[in-house]
């Protein structure tokens, strides 16, 4: 299972695009929105929180159609399916590759697009713990997404309607978060319920997903 | 003699041959009798005015839209349990009907809140949640009409109902934590003091027995079809087998 970790983020960083990806379109979205809101200070603070967390999350969905897609077109899913290790760990596994070349280079450049957006200073301590917390479950939510799609020539469309309603309280306590830190406000609610999407979401979906994938193969 | 006998497609054409046009019948007599009840026999409110009577359509659409849901939730589960196909289908059969209940649900709500609210729109705790869900069913009919294996279709969208329903549970408290919104309160509970006064309450409980009927009619006209595209795929197949 970790050859298997080891392969993956060394696929996605060599391979070229997933990793980048991911993160210029981070970058895209935190130069791009003070140009079209404004300059202005002020609105840039309200929203700095909502438009971090948006960014991150439409990142994360960008790689997630490779995430089974190419072992899928190649056979190697088959063989990881016939492998003697549960199928269940092996999209835990893969959902860990995916969340260590997205989501956490997301959280780690976070803080520095928090700047290009004005963040109130006690903003970013809670960007980056809401941001650890909260990616793991897009990581986790977005490979069921892709076990449903993968058999499917043209999945990516699907796989975005599919994923994005799913994403809807991840993204509402993330953002919250960030907002009540920003304001100086206990954020501990927020942070709990987080965590408990990711942990509920890392110790179920692998079993939603695995059924899902072995179907597909069926 | 049980329940699962109707799982057997001629026995389920069969029944539903002959119940389809009672049902129907009851649901466009509650309907009618509802509406026109509601719309014309009922006083205006003191406060909303003749904007009161939209209440006739949105309330019982919204709840059907929701008890759509737990419908094919529970024939999801019926099907990856006991792998009965007319389940399946009628879950799939149900889908559009539910996602139409939820943009009737929308859009009367949109109709009463711009002279109420003073909005067409606001991001309401329950309004929010409505548009989830309907995101919901967009997703999940896009998933049947993606895959192309019926069986593999049934299987993959009920492990997405599944998923989906406990993910639509909580998006539905998520969004309660900016404020308790625009949208008023529960008036219609069992358990409660005060709720909607009786003029509105009988001939919406006639309307809401109306959607009832009229949602059950829609899926069995539906599942019907379904059985029948089934049988007609299966004839085309064998005659090229053949």
């Amino acid at each position: 299972m970790i050859a298997l970790l080891i392969r993956d983020v060394r696929l996605a960083v060599r391979a070229g695009g997933g990793f980048g990806l991911g993160l210029a379109f981070f970058l895209l979205v935190a130069v791009l929105v003070p140009l079209g809101v404004g300059p202005d200070g002020g609105t840039l603070a309200r929203i700095a929180p909502g438009i971090l967390w948006v960014g991150a999350l439409l990142a994360c969905l960008l790689s997630l159609d490779r995430l089974f897609a190419l072992d899928y077109e190649d056979g190697s899913l088959d063989l990881l399916v016939t492998a003697p290790i549960p199928l269940e760990g092996v999209v835990a596994v893969k959902a860990l590759a995916h969340w260590m070349v997205t989501g956490l280079p997301l959280t780690l450049v976070a803080p520095v697009l928090g700047v290009l957006l004005n963040l109130p200073a006690p903003g970013y301590f809670w960007l980056v713990v809401s941001l650890a917390l909260g990616t793991p479950a897009l990581s986790v939510i977005g490979a069921f997404g892709a076990a449903l799609t993968v058999g499917l020539k043209r999945g990516g469309l699907l796989l975005s309607l599919l994923v994005l309603p799913l994403y809807v309280p991840t993204l509402i306590f993330g953002a919250e978060a960030v907002k009540r830190g920003a304001e100086g406000m206990a954020t501990g609610t927020p942070l709990a319920l987080l965590a408990a999407i990711t942990a509920g979401a890392a110790a179920l979906l692998p079993f939603a997903a695995a059924a899902a994938i072995r179907i597909n193969l069926r | 003699m049980s329940l699962w006998e109707y799982a057997n497609p001629q026995k389920f054409m069969h029944l539903s041959r002959r119940v389809l046009p009672f049902v129907a019948g009851a649901a466009a007599l509650c309907l009618i009798v509802g509406l026109v009840w509601g719309f014309f026999a009922t006083p205006n409110d003191y406060k909303q005015g003749p904007t009161v009577k939209i209440i006739y359509l949105h309330v019982p659409a919204a709840m059907m839209a929701i008890n759509a849901w737990v419908m094919m939730l529970v024939a999801s589960l019926i099907w990856l349990i006991r792998r009965h196909h007319v389940s399946a289908l009628t879950a799939k059969a149900a889908a559009p009907v539910g996602l139409v209940f939820t943009l009737i649900a929308l859009a009367t709500g949109a109709l009463w809140g711009q002279p109420m609210w003073g909005t067409w729109w606001a991001w309401d705790p329950r309004l929010t949640s409505f548009l989830i869900l309907a995101l919901f069913y967009l997703g999940y009919i896009a998933l049947w009409a993606a895959v192309d294996d019926p069986d593999t279709a049934a299987d993959l969208t009920g492990i997405l109902c599944i998923v989906g329903s406990v993910f639509a549970l909580l998006s539905r408290y998520a969004v309660n934590f900016w404020n308790q919104g625009l949208h008023q309160g529960a008036s219609l509970s069992l358990d409660k003091e005060e709720n909607v006064s009786d003029v509105f309450w009988f001939p919406l409980l006639v309307c809401i027995a109306g959607f009832v009927l009229m949602f059950v009619a829609l899926v069995l006209l539906r599942t019907r079809t379904e059985i029948r595209a089934r049988r007609l795929a299966a004839l085309i197949a064998r005659e090229r087998m053949g």
